[in-house]
């Protein structure tokens, strides 16, 4: 390892906060955390809060894990990461209850299941456990937005498209549906999640060549 | 790769495991007071739905303030207790207590020129508690409103309850029948309830233990008020 000084933002560094919003993007190429994008993207708001929410446990995970890398015994890395993810979601969750209680209902478990969000557990075995605080905040800033930023675009259309609403205020005119436009029910299921997933992984890769596999 | 010894590992583990408890507890006791104002402004918006009042978080004290004028409890014999505070009765703990030592809150509310008897329930759904406020009209018998929630029941079928489409099914319903007897009113399997009924609702298909809850929940926790509602008759 080289003792120079490395700049804050260098190519390296500013490379893992951008890569993974698009090269290596947790949901759309990893395929990870599939399941909390499923439920929790009807609407825009809480799917942002949830983003928010991932960002700042992954975040301060990674810089804890990676100021305690030298002192962690191998034997019980998992269950040390365990612990601090844990104890960060549940200052998350007691966190909402406390402020925003409404959308805290409508999160209900899915905070608490940010602990077994696998991008979380993935980012610190892989990258925290090696480097140093500051990449290793970056890199879990950039996942996670990675993450978040798929599950607002997913939660944009849904909304849209399922409620005629964005953020909660009605977007498409009233007069619409006196034509006969009626929303499309459909897609507030969980399934269209997944086919909303799919078609974003479809364009992503359709604009960047080099994700598709060659086989 | 290092080896650490046992004791490293032992010490390691107990320092993180209470400096996490000590971070947890601090923050856990600091923010409880505002959880507990938002549960208490959630029940208020939740009785004030049993009398179809919409509300929000920010207006909910006020409309409780303006349209909920008495609140009381009694024994399963119908005589008042004096020293309970209705608002404050946890439905759980009364339920797991013997009837006659149960209190039973009452909150009146007064709309449209008439008086509205709010009384809250509470029962098991399929995977947690499931719970409401059911609100009569002046007759004692005629549901006014009702608004029901639950724990963690199944997205889509047991967790219809909570929606307004079921609930809308409870309003002009009976508990007590020509005769002046307890019936309360059924929830029935899904599709089969007969619309001229006063005495049944359709339940909830593919949430049937759900809605089964439900009935169970409006006999057990409606028919204690019977002796207090005759007392209640009496005096009118």
């Amino acid at each position: 390892m080289s003792e120079e000084k490395e700049p804050l933002f260098s190519g390296k560094n500013i490379k893992l906060l951008t890569e993974p919003l698009n090269d290596s993007n947790p949901i759309t190429v990893q395929v990870l955390g599939i399941c909390s994008a499923l439920a929790i993207t009807v609407k825009v708001k809480p799917a942002f809060v949830m983003a928010v929410s991932v960002v700042f446990v992954m975040a301060v995970s990674n810089v804890v894990i990676s100021l305690l890398r030298k002192t962690v015994p191998p034997r019980i890395r998992i269950i040390v990461q365990l612990v601090v993810i844990a104890a960060m979601v549940i200052l998350v969750d007691q966190f909402l209850k406390a402020f925003l209680f409404d959308i805290s209902k409508q999160l209900s478990v899915f905070v608490g299941l940010i602990i077994t969000n696998c991008i979380i557990m993935g980012r610190l075995e892989a990258f925290a456990l090696s480097n140093k605080p500051w990449p290793a905040f970056l890199d879990g800033l950039g996942n996670a937005a990675g993450y978040g930023v798929i599950l607002i675009i997913v939660a944009f259309f849904r909304e849209f498209l399922g409620s005629g609403t964005i953020w909660g205020y009605q977007v498409i005119p009233e007069g619409f549906y006196d034509f006969g436009y009626e929303n499309n029910g459909f897609m507030i299921l969980p399934p269209m999640a997944l086919i909303v997933v799919g078609v974003i992984i479809w364009v992503q890769r359709a604009k960047n060549r080099k994700l598709v596999e060659s086989n | 790769m290092r080896s650490y010894s046992n004791t490293y590992i032992f010490i390691f583990s107990s320092i993180m495991v209470v400096s996490v408890a000590a971070i947890l507890s601090v923050a856990a006791m600091t923010l409880q007071p505002f959880q507990k104002r938002n549960v208490e402004i959630n029940k208020k918006q939740n009785i004030l739905t049993s009398i179809n009042i919409e509300s929000t978080a920010q207006n909910a004290e006020e409309l409780y303030d303006k349209y909920i004028i008495e609140s009381y409890a009694v024994d399963s014999k119908g005589e008042l207790k004096e020293d309970v505070d209705a608002f404050k009765v946890d439905m759980k703990k009364e339920l797991s207590k013997p009837l006659e030592e149960r209190s039973l809150p009452i909150f009146v509310s007064s709309l449209e020129d008439s008086k509205q008897y709010i009384l809250p329930v509470y029962g098991k759904g399929l995977w947690g508690p499931v719970w409401g406020y059911v609100s009569l009209e002046n007759d004692l018998s005629t549901i006014f409103g009702a608004n029901f929630a639950h724990k963690a029941e199944t997205p889509g079928l047991g967790a219809e309850i909570e929606t307004a489409e079921f609930q809308q099914q409870f309003f002009g319903k009976q508990i007590f029948n020509e005769t002046g007897k307890f019936v309360s009113v059924s929830v029935v399997k899904g599709g089969t309830a007969d619309p001229n009924s006063k005495y049944e609702v359709d339940g909830v298909s593919g949430g049937t233990i759900t809605s089964n809850g439900v009935d169970d929940m409006l006999k057990d926790c409606l028919s204690s008020y019977e002796p207090y509602f005759k007392t209640l008759k009496n005096n009118i």
